[in-house]
């Protein structure tokens, strides 16, 4: 217990170092760039291949289950949209992404930490937390909403691929599915979680990695203490966010 | 010049250092020497800020630096330059990137002007055409001169040297010497040189700190330390059979 508290209190010391104003405006806003490519562009591949076989999946799953004849075929399409939206691409892409992003930056830091980089950079009088990790929580903040818009797309249109290519609904049927009864608010909920879930994913990993201490074999630990923490924190968060939106 | 007032430092129940008094004077390569775990790279810790001291005090030319708030200690941090064991270079910047960072971050100095004082420094250091290479392309020696460029390039009134020679061979460990101490006199610098090379403390040792046990045993110089009758520094200094041999025949 004793040993919980003191690593939150050094999170939230660590959090508080992270969100001083960067040194310099021109410096901070490349490093930006940099991780908005690193963290995001670099996952897009992953992220549109895993949405498309997802939302074939849950199409086909979901016409599998459609046995009563009182069932409209266009729960086909509904019930896609709904699981993409709502949890796939939220929740899931977002764990997904603990575990690619997360061991990344816990990694990187860890390294930076052991071969005494983070030391130089204090050493000059830079505010290493706020140098190496704000950047990355801004461009992930940036960079995961887009990522899972991307994914959402992707998975109904990957759910649309399946319906038609194994003839489970027609196109017409899958469209005024995926167009029935749509709440925007869900979009809203979404992007929500997606925002809180990027910032502790990076946080965390961050943390993980700043506070390394030893060599090679304690940057492999810390790279997957961050990866562990933050899927449980995604998924935590997913509970409380859900319950304060939907519930 | 650089004074450290009976500082204490321990970890837990583990007294690392304790009462350390010492003055490193300006323009002098001021070494640290002593066996491994004695301390040395905790003192230097303490004297550049990464580690808190428990008691005591520590002077930057009469600016008590542990007196000072996070925005002053960091204004001193910007005349200090550090060179580290491993070098300490950032792996995802180029020679040229590495040596221009303390620059970007802390001076308005064009792109051009922030050019010509790196490749002032590379060239101070005897580099030459690396500007372009990551640091996992240089060797050893090659990488402890960029961090020695690095160091010095914000014109630093204090230089910290953590274990120069470590990795290096004899010869690269001279130049390396020789560099730090030409540098150090040519700038009017305060240089603190952490080693256990006894060849560094003949060659370059002006001023010699023996730190022993978390305490300071033995302070003089490099034309001092083979005479001295200290025991535990007598071993330490001669703690080779070569050594020992060159000593009676002495």
């Amino acid at each position: 217990m004793k040993k919980i508290l003191f690593s939150i209190g050094q999170y939230v010391d660590l959090t508080i170092k992270v969100f001083r104003k960067p040194e310099k405006g021109p410096v901070f806003r490349k490093q930006i760039a940099n991780e908005i490519n690193n963290l995001g562009i670099d996952s897009l591949g992953i992220v549109a291949i895993i949405s498309v076989f997802m939302g074939a999946v849950v199409a086909i799953q979901t016409a599998h289950n459609i046995t009563s004849a009182w069932v409209p075929v266009t729960t086909v399409g509904f019930t896609t949209r709904e699981s993409i939206l709502l949890e796939f691409s939220p929740t899931i892409i977002c764990l997904i992404l603990a575990g690619k992003v997360g061991s990344r930056i816990a990694s990187e830091i860890g390294t930076m930490r052991v071969t005494e980089q983070i030391d130089a950079l204090e050493i000059m009088g830079v505010n290493s937390a706020n140098y190496l990790i704000l950047p990355k929580i801004v461009a992930a903040v940036i960079i995961f909403p887009l990522l899972v818009i991307i994914s959402m797309f992707l998975g109904i249109f990957g759910g649309w691929l399946a319906a038609v290519w194994m003839h489970v609904v027609t196109t017409t049927n899958y469209y005024a599915g995926i167009t029935m009864d749509f709440i925007p608010y869900e979009i809203f909920y979404s992007m929500v979680k997606t925002v809180v879930f990027s910032f502790l994913i990076t946080s965390i990993s961050g943390y993980y990695g700043y506070y390394t201490n030893g060599g090679a074999l304690e940057v492999g630990r810390a790279s997957t203490k961050a990866v562990v923490m933050s899927s449980i924190l995604v998924i935590v968060f997913n509970l409380i966010i859900t319950q304060l939106m939907l519930g | 010049m650089i004074e450290t007032r009976h500082i204490s430092k321990s970890f837990g129940d583990h007294l690392i250092i304790h009462d350390i008094s010492i003055i490193f004077e300006r323009g002098k390569t001021n070494l640290i020497i002593g066996p491994s775990g004695s301390g040395k790279t905790v003192l230097m810790k303490c004297i550049v800020g990464l580690l808190e001291v428990d008691e005591g005090q520590i002077l930057y030319d009469d600016r008590t630096f542990t007196d000072m708030d996070f925005y002053e200690k960091k204004s001193i941090r910007q005349e200090i330059g550090m060179m580290f064991q491993g070098g300490a270079l950032f792996d995802s910047m180029t020679v040229e990137e590495n040596v221009m960072f303390p620059l970007t971050m802390f001076t308005t100095q064009s792109m051009e002007e922030k050019r010509e004082r790196v490749n002032f420094c590379l060239n101070r250091v005897n580099l030459e055409n690396v500007n372009k290479l990551y640091p996992a392309e240089l060797s050893g020696g090659m990488k402890k001169r960029v961090a020695i460029a690095r160091a010095i390039s914000m014109n630093p009134h204090y230089l910290f040297c953590d274990e120069p020679n470590s990795g290096l061979d004899p010869k690269t460990s001279i130049v390396i010497d020789n560099l730090i101490s030409e540098i150090t006199k040519e700038y009017g610098i305060t240089t603190i040189i952490n080693t256990h090379d006894m060849n560094s403390v003949i060659e370059i040792g002006d001023h010699i700190a023996f730190i022993y046990k978390g305490k300071l045993w033995w302070v003089g110089n490099n034309s001092k330390i083979l005479d001295t009758d200290n025991e535990e520094l007598n071993n330490f200094v001669y703690a080779t059979e070569l050594t020992r041999r060159l000593k009676k025949q002495k």
